[in-house]
């Protein structure tokens, strides 16, 4: 079985300029809803508590609300979590009550209206945690980015290096400017999902990046555009099946994996989807863009070799 | 040229065996049961003790189902939490309170892998239930604390040498001295020198006073830091032994935080209560002579406090604080001589003396042990004091219950901390959702595992079975390396694992691939899949070195679950590079390597195009490499080509051939490729030993 049949080469590189106004477009709704809407935090950035809590049967989040109205937490938001018997009731941090005790009094009061209310989940983080971990978030975007950099950069050239980078970040942009547009809850596994996909469609401009310098060194008088067409026609079929291997198991954990997993694996779907976009068109564009030459790849391969060049 | 050496095949069996030896564990479970293990150094955990629970169990017909002495401590399995709960209780009412009796699951792996170090994996809190707490030391407020016992210090000292000074005053985190003259100042600060040596002193002088300012030097402070984490945590830890947790981590995280897990724990409300509790306990007198009543009104008399006393009746304490909570060695709860609930307390020898002189100075009168959280003030107890205690052992009795009289000696036992501490992180997972966390963490990597391998095994044949058995030792691996490590699973780890399998399956796709790019260029099989794994290599290890490096920095800035999923993700990665490149090709090699005359690979039905840009695929690389010559006048023609074909389509002589039939079977690619391979078939093996010999 073959998916992917192609006579000839898919003009990829005649399509950069579509590729270039689709990608500037999508970037731009993405900084722009970023911008404008922001993002839908979760309790591990801003700080706050959250409390997941079940019922034995349908829960009436009416009486939870004016229970929490009574104890004069009406800035609470309480909505259903994954099933009608589940709950979801955040809390956010008030500085004059010890927010250690805050889901106690809550806990003590919703089981006092129900006494089949169980605790499944309490977390609380401090503003000052909060405004840490956020932190930690960029600065780890930061040092990946910078480490693609590097590794592309020795491992190919720098112009490789900016492209891989670039496209990638375009794929993470637009992530968060999903999140941002439907203010989808961005938490701290978001965040992890958001670099785990930035190492992982690196992988594939790697391939593509990979194809182009073996095929500088093999098809002497080809044209770069040519060069790169044949790379990524030859490499489609192994993208698109890497790709839908992961986005299987990426459904799956979308499937079965609850609450917790979902927006996680919503992340890595758009990643995924857009990765193979990105580094298709995106990564490719960007080398030529920059002008990459044969010689920056396989000067750099051959020198052992001494009558190597001036037959070319 | 496709053999592995057999110390490879070794390595690759021994991998299999030390994996599934430690993966076992994970798959016998747990089971519920109670863990004994001494509070206090005179309490010794041996067999007679052993022989004791044995027998106590026995007595109350309570069945467990082994029971056993292991590093320190006797563990006591039961086939449900119901007879846990009650054995637990039993023992602990039996055992006294030298003994921490703790809720704890032990794994029912067999014994023999127990020996061998063969542990299941450690599930993180959000799989296990529990509570995680950061909790981040006050220094500000320690700071305070210890320049307010600097201060009652430094009075003293002056006092006891007879330096006048008009003042001393906390301003600012420092200290104030206001002295008449330079001479008394210069004493004064010589004197301080000697005995203060943390203290860094500045003269300055201010409307006709010439002041002395004491400010605790930075090393100092950095020196204080470092104590009162360290004794917090010892305290933290003293408190948790009372709670009763099996397997409790309390550590030092930064400079001055501290991280509390408890795993299993299901009172996540009392936990919070004793940990959270910041209490330092002083002892002051009972003001009984002035009007109770006047003080209610809001009249309350100088030197002294309107608290209320446990239970809410108001009392007057004086603001003089005889003794603090750090004098107290010990604290038990107990009877006293009538039977009554009574509390036992132990002083230091300097605490004793002070409680002698203090008892001796006030028989009859009320004395109020104070218990002084964050912002409030409560008095636990205020005994009347009958005679003169010395010795330093003293009882507290009247007015409590045994359950008041236990959280007292609790209390009191506990310790204050150091420094005040604040909770600044807390998650708490139920036992039901941690339980529902293992399911859809398990549930996810399973399902996920079974699409992959039934595509991959339907598109690429039997080279997907291969695949897919790498695949599988992949995810045996890499279970077994987390059970070995003992590195904590997480949900988002059981994601990590789940994505793992996603991602290691692109180094087998990405071989698959370019063999099938081989046999399709019209390599011979044999050749086709050395080529296919030596090219796959390269790109495997770029691709995976850069999720590395993401994994790397998520391990690095990630906190909690996160770093749960970095660990997984990197071991992941490494675990698949060695199944994908090293095991599989062991198994390919194994399979077709020793065979002289393969004609086909079973990697699926290989489509070969019609055009394509000529030169390349059609010789491999190695040629192109050897026989610069004709690849170079073969390009002059295609050159040619160009001309009249403007879209470089050009057709190869292997083309030809193949292009005859444009799908090509299996079983059909067989004549083609052997009219090729037997024409180049001596130039290939001499370019393909160099590779050969590795």
């Amino acid at each position: 079985m073959e998916f992917f049949r192609f006579n000839r080469d898919i003009p990829f590189m005649s399509w950069r300029r579509q590729g270039a106004v689709i990608s500037l477009i999508t970037f731009i709704l993405s900084v722009f809803f970023i911008a404008t809407k922001g993002l839908n935090l979760g309790v591990d950035f801003t700080g706050g508590t959250v409390l997941e809590v079940s019922y034995s049967q349908t829960a009436d989040l009416g009486k939870i609300r004016s229970i929490l109205v009574d104890l004069e937490m009406s800035d609470a938001s309480v909505q259903n979590f994954g099933s009608s018997r589940e709950v979801l009731i955040r809390l956010p941090i008030k500085p004059e009550v010890s927010t250690a005790q805050l889901s106690e009094i809550v806990l003590n009061a919703l089981k006092q209206a129900d006494s089949s209310v169980e605790m499944r989940r309490v977390e609380f983080v401090g503003p000052q945690v909060g405004a840490e971990l956020l932190e930690n978030g960029a600065l780890a975007l930061l040092f990946v980015s910078l480490g693609i950099v590097a590794y592309l950069a020795v491992r190919f050239e720098w112009k490789f290096g900016i492209a891989g980078i670039i496209a990638n970040l375009h794929d993470v942009v637009i992530i968060v400017g999903c999140f941002a547009f439907f203010q989808w809850e961005f938490s701290l596994t978001v965040l992890a999902a958001v670099l785990a996909i930035l190492g992982y469609s690196v992988n594939e401009s790697v391939v593509i990046f990979d194809r182009i310098r073996e095929n500088f060194r093999k098809h002497r008088r080809a044209s770069i555009t040519q060069v790169i067409d044949n790379a990524i026609t030859q490499t489609m079929s192994r993208t698109i099946i890497t790709h839908g291997s992961t986005q299987m198991v990426v459904i799956a954990m979308l499937l079965f994996g609850g609450e917790v997993l979902y927006y996680f694996s919503l992340a890595l779907t758009i990643g995924i989807l857009f990765g193979i976009y990105s580094s298709i068109m995106v990564g490719s564009s960007i080398i030529m863009l920059l002008g990459v030459k044969r010689e920056d790849l396989v000067k750099l391969e051959k020198k052992p070799l001494e009558n190597d060049g001036a037959v070319v | 040229m496709n053999r592995y050496a057999l110390w490879k095949y070794l390595i690759i069996a021994v991998s299999l065996l030390l994996g599934l030896l430690y993966t076992l564990p994970n798959f016998y479970g747990e089971s519920p049961a109670v863990q004994i293990s001494s509070l206090r150094v005179s309490a010794n955990v041996d067999t007679a003790l052993l022989q004791r629970v044995e027998d106590a169990l026995k007595k109350a017909s309570i069945e467990t189902v082994g029971i056993f002495l292991e590093e320190g401590s006797i563990k006591a399995r039961f086939t449900d939490t119901d007879i846990q709960i009650k054995a637990k209780d039993l023992l602990e009412s039996t055992l006294g309170k030298e003994y921490i009796v703790a809720l704890n699951l032990l794994p029912n792996s067999p014994q023999w892998l127990t020996n061998l170090g063969a542990l299941p994996m450690y599930l993180g809190l959000d799989l296990r239930g529990g509570v995680h707490f950061m909790l981040e030391v006050d220094m500000e407020g320690a700071l305070e604390k210890s320049l307010d016992r600097y201060s009652a210090d430094i009075r003293s000292t002056l006092r006891e040498n007879r330096i006048p000074y008009t003042g001393l005053e906390k301003q600012d985190k420092k200290l104030i001295l206001k002295f008449r003259d330079t001479e008394a100042r210069a004493k004064a600060e010589a004197e301080l020198k000697s005995n203060y040596p943390d203290l860094g002193l500045i003269e300055k002088e201010a409307d006709n006073r010439y002041h002395l300012i004491a400010a605790i030097k930075p090393e100092a402070q950095v020196r204080m830091q470092d104590s009162a984490v360290m004794q917090n945590i010892t305290t933290l830890r003293n408190r948790v032994n009372e709670l009763g947790v099996a397997e409790p981590i309390i550590q030092k995280a930064g400079a001055d935080r501290v991280i509390v897990q408890l795993p299993g724990v299901q009172d996540t409300a009392k936990a919070k209560d004793i940990l959270g509790r910041t209490a330092t306990l002083e002892i002051r007198m009972v003001d009984d002579e002035h009007d109770l009543d006047a003080a209610i009104r809001g009249k309350v008399p100088f030197g002294t406090e309107l608290y209320e006393e446990r239970g809410g009746s108001p009392i007057l304490v004086k603001k003089q604080v005889l003794l603090t909570g750090e004098r107290i060695t010990d604290a038990q709860p107990g009877f006293d001589k009538d039977n009554q609930p009574a509390v036992h307390i132990n002083l230091d020898s300097n605490g004793s003396r002070i409680f002698k002189q203090l008892t001796r100075e006030n028989v009859g009168r009320r004395m109020a042990i104070l218990l002084i959280e964050k912002n409030q003030t409560e008095v636990v107890t205020a005994p009347v004091i009958r005679e003169e205690i010395g010795g330093g052992r003293v009882q507290i009795s009247g007015r409590m219950t045994s359950m008041e009289a236990r959280d007292v000696a609790l209390l009191l036992r506990a310790g204050a901390l150091a420094a005040p501490m604040d909770i600044i992180e807390e998650r708490t997972v139920g036992p039901s959702l941690g339980a529902d966390n293992i399911a859809r963490g398990f549930n996810s990597t399973l399902y996920g595992f079974f699409a992959v391998a039934i595509f991959i095994m339907i598109y690429y044949t039997a080279f997907g079975v291969i695949s897919v058995i790498a695949l599988s030792f992949n995810l045996l691996l890499l279970v077994g390396l987390l059970s070995i490590m003992q590195a904590t699973l997480t949900l988002p780890g059981m994601a990590a694992l789940a994505l793992t399998v996603g991602m290691a399956i692109d180094a087998n796709i990405l071989i698959n691939e370019r063999i099938r790019d081989e046999l399709r260029a019209g390599v011979s099989p044999q050749l086709a899949i050395h080529a296919g794994y030596e090219r796959a290599f390269g790109t495997i290890l770029d691709s995976n070195i850069t999720t590395l490096i993401a994994g790397i920095a998520l391990f690095a800035f990630g906190s909690g679950p996160v770093k749960g999923f970095a660990v997984v993700l990197c071991l992941g990665i490494l675990t698949s590079v060695f199944t994908a490149t090293f095991v599989s090709r062991g198994m390919v090699n194994l399979m077709y390597g020793s065979r002289r005359r393969l004609d086909h690979i079973p990697i699926g039905k290989i489509w070969i195009p019609k055009h394509r840009l000529a030169s390349d695929k059609a010789i491999s690389h190695e040629e192109v490499e050897a026989n610069e010559d004709t690849t170079a006048s073969g390009k002059v023609r295609i050159n040619e080509q160009k001309k009249v074909n403007i879209q470089s389509e050009a057709i190869s002589p292997v083309e030809k051939i193949a292009e005859t039939n444009n799908i090509v079977d299996d079983a059909k690619i067989r004549p083609d490729e052997k009219a090729i391979t037997k024409t180049k078939s001596k130039r290939k093996k001499s370019d393909v030993k160099q590779p050969k010999q590795q």
